[in-house]
């Protein structure tokens, strides 16, 4: 039932608030002024993706979402409660996950032990029977150490890991960096299949062309600051803009 | 023959102190990224504090064995909360600095009421005596802590590498803003895990007082062939500090009898051997 309801929820009233609503956001790593004024909302169920060049801050802002950036301002409201002072373990517990892009994957601990690390923060996380279901190599593995994963099992087993969680927030930082084709499939796979499961998923991505697979909207990061946004729908009427921001 | 085996006992004996204390400092400097130069001071803090409990409250060995570590625990916890938390992410040498003045003060305010000389404990009643067993005499009080020191250094080693709690600690020493973005509270864990080494120095010094006597200056002299350890051993590894402290004091009690006027120096000796060949330490991990 409870599931239902999540679904229905933002069918029936468009205009509800969204789960994530960033706004003027600002963020410093030691003195240097990384993001100048961030604005942008993702809603339940949704799947949004932050494109731009290397180093126009999206890591920066979904780094100071989760609150593991020294030095912010502005507003981060997640669920309707302002996060912008909270602390990381506290943004965890509230219901956001995140995978970061160096994947974060534990050498001093096997990979049994690296799926279970994150606490169960809500209750409904998938279980270890749904998440081998989505990832079969990771059940083969458990006893082997972390780090000696290929490149695409270590990505598998950061994704797989805040899955287990409870949280239905996902920030996956460049979840397709440096794999191959076939592992991207697989992730474009699990990420459609999360959504269809009622997951709301902030992308930051370089690979446009995955995202597109997956994302209902867009928003241009640009020199610390969201410089465009439109939905997946108005795709191919924005693609010279879009040519033009990332460069490609 | 005897005094082979005698000496092979003392070894053990110095080894379960070098064990425990090396245990905790590879704890410590694996979450804090501390050099608790701090350790000895709070070793003799735990024998005191067990010499306090005995003569002040009549309360016995066996308690103290459990109120002396969680005391000194305490206080150390609240060394980190006060200070040495501010201390993170700066260099080693500021921790360094730190740990041994508060070091000198502890010791310091220790000798001002107690002086230097020895304050006697008695061995309890359970524990006196000792067997014989066909090729030497062994006191049953110097069997019990080689023993006690080894089951508390595997369960140690249990509680990081096997444990749940464990794991986070691991995680937290490579990747702490990682654990605590998964909604662990890290700073929480650090400040346990610094009342954990501690802890296990107080007892280490409650396991001592029957033995050698409650000094204000027991640390001191204990910690420098203790940091030697580490160093063999290597810092990371918990595994790695508590064979190591075994074998080391195995080693000096071998020179003791082979040839005694090494016996002081032969840890240092193996330190510098292992610096020159391998600088992380037998069991260290590479930086």
């Amino acid at each position: 039932m409870p599931e239902l309801k999540m679904a229905q929820a933002p069918a029936a009233k468009p205009a509800a608030a969204p789960v994530l609503a960033v706004q003027d956001l600002q963020a410093w790593y030691g003195e240097s002024h990384i993001l100048h004024g961030i604005n942008f909302n993702v809603n339940a169920g949704e799947v949004v993706t932050l494109l731009g060049r290397n180093g126009a801050g999206k890591t920066t802002t979904l780094k100071s979402v989760m609150g593991i950036i020294g030095k912010r301002s502005g507003s981060i409201r997640f669920e309707n409660q302002e996060i912008i002072r909270a602390s990381s373990d506290r943004i965890a517990r509230m219901g956001i996950a995140f995978c970061p892009e160096e994947r974060g994957i534990f050498s001093s601990l096997d990979v049994r032990e690296n799926l279970l690390l994150p606490p169960t923060v809500r209750a409904g996380g998938l279980s270890l029977d749904q998440i081998f279901d989505l990832f079969p190599n990771l059940k083969e593995r458990l006893t082997s150490q972390g780090t000696k994963l290929s490149g695409g099992e270590q990505q598998m087993l950061a994704i797989a890991r805040i899955l287990r969680t409870g949280a239905r927030f996902l920030m996956l930082d460049e979840p397709t960096e440096g794999l191959a084709p076939v592992i991207i499939q697989q992730i474009g796979h699990t990420i459609a299949r999360l959504k269809s499961e009622g997951f709301t998923i902030l992308l930051v991505e370089q690979n446009f062309r995955f995202a597109s697979t997956v994302a209902d909207r867009y928003y241009i990061v640009e020199h610390g600051k969201v410089i465009d946004g439109f939905a997946n729908s108005e795709l191919s009427a924005n693609m010279d803009k879009l040519h033009t921001y990332l460069g490609v | 023959m005897q005094a082979l085996y005698a000496q092979l006992l003392v070894g053990l004996i110095n080894g379960s102190f070098y064990a425990l204390l090396s245990l905790g400092l590879a704890v410590i400097f694996g979450m804090l990224n501390i050099i608790n130069f701090a350790h000895g001071a709070l070793y003799m803090m735990g024998a005191f504090c067990a010499y306090f409990l005995l003569n002040i409250a009549g309360i016995n060995y066996w308690w103290a064995l459990i109120i002396a570590p969680i005391v000194v625990g305490i206080f150390g916890m609240i060394l980190e909360r006060t200070m040495l938390q501010w201390l993170s992410g700066l260099d080693h040498v500021y921790g360094l600095l730190l740990t041994f003045g508060i070091a000198l003060i502890i010791q310091g305010v220790f000798q001002n009421y107690f002086g230097s000389s020895g304050l006697p404990y008695q061995i309890p009643d359970a524990l006196r005596g000792g067997m014989n067993l066909g090729f030497m005499f062994l006191p049953v009080y110097r069997g019990w802590v080689v023993v006690f020191s080894l089951v508390i250094c595997v369960a140690t080693w249990f509680l990081i590498e096997k444990t749940q709690l464990g794991a986070y600690l691991r995680a937290a020493t490579e990747n702490p803003t990682l654990v605590r973005a998964f909604g662990i509270n890290v700073p929480r864990m650090i400040t346990l895990t610094y009342g954990l080494g501690v802890g296990l120095a107080a007892l280490a010094g409650v396991l001592s007082a029957p033995i050698n006597q409650v000094r204000p200056l027991m640390g001191a002299d204990l910690i420098i062939v203790v940091f030697a350890v580490v160093v063999i051993g290597g810092m990371g590894s918990i595994m790695g500090s508590v064979i190591t402290g075994f074998a080391l004091g195995v080693i000096e009690g071998l020179t003791k009898y082979f040839y005694p006027e090494a016996s002081n120096t032969v840890v240092f000796v193996l330190m510098v051997l292992v610096l020159l060949v391998k600088p992380t330490g037998l069991t260290g991990r590479a930086a």
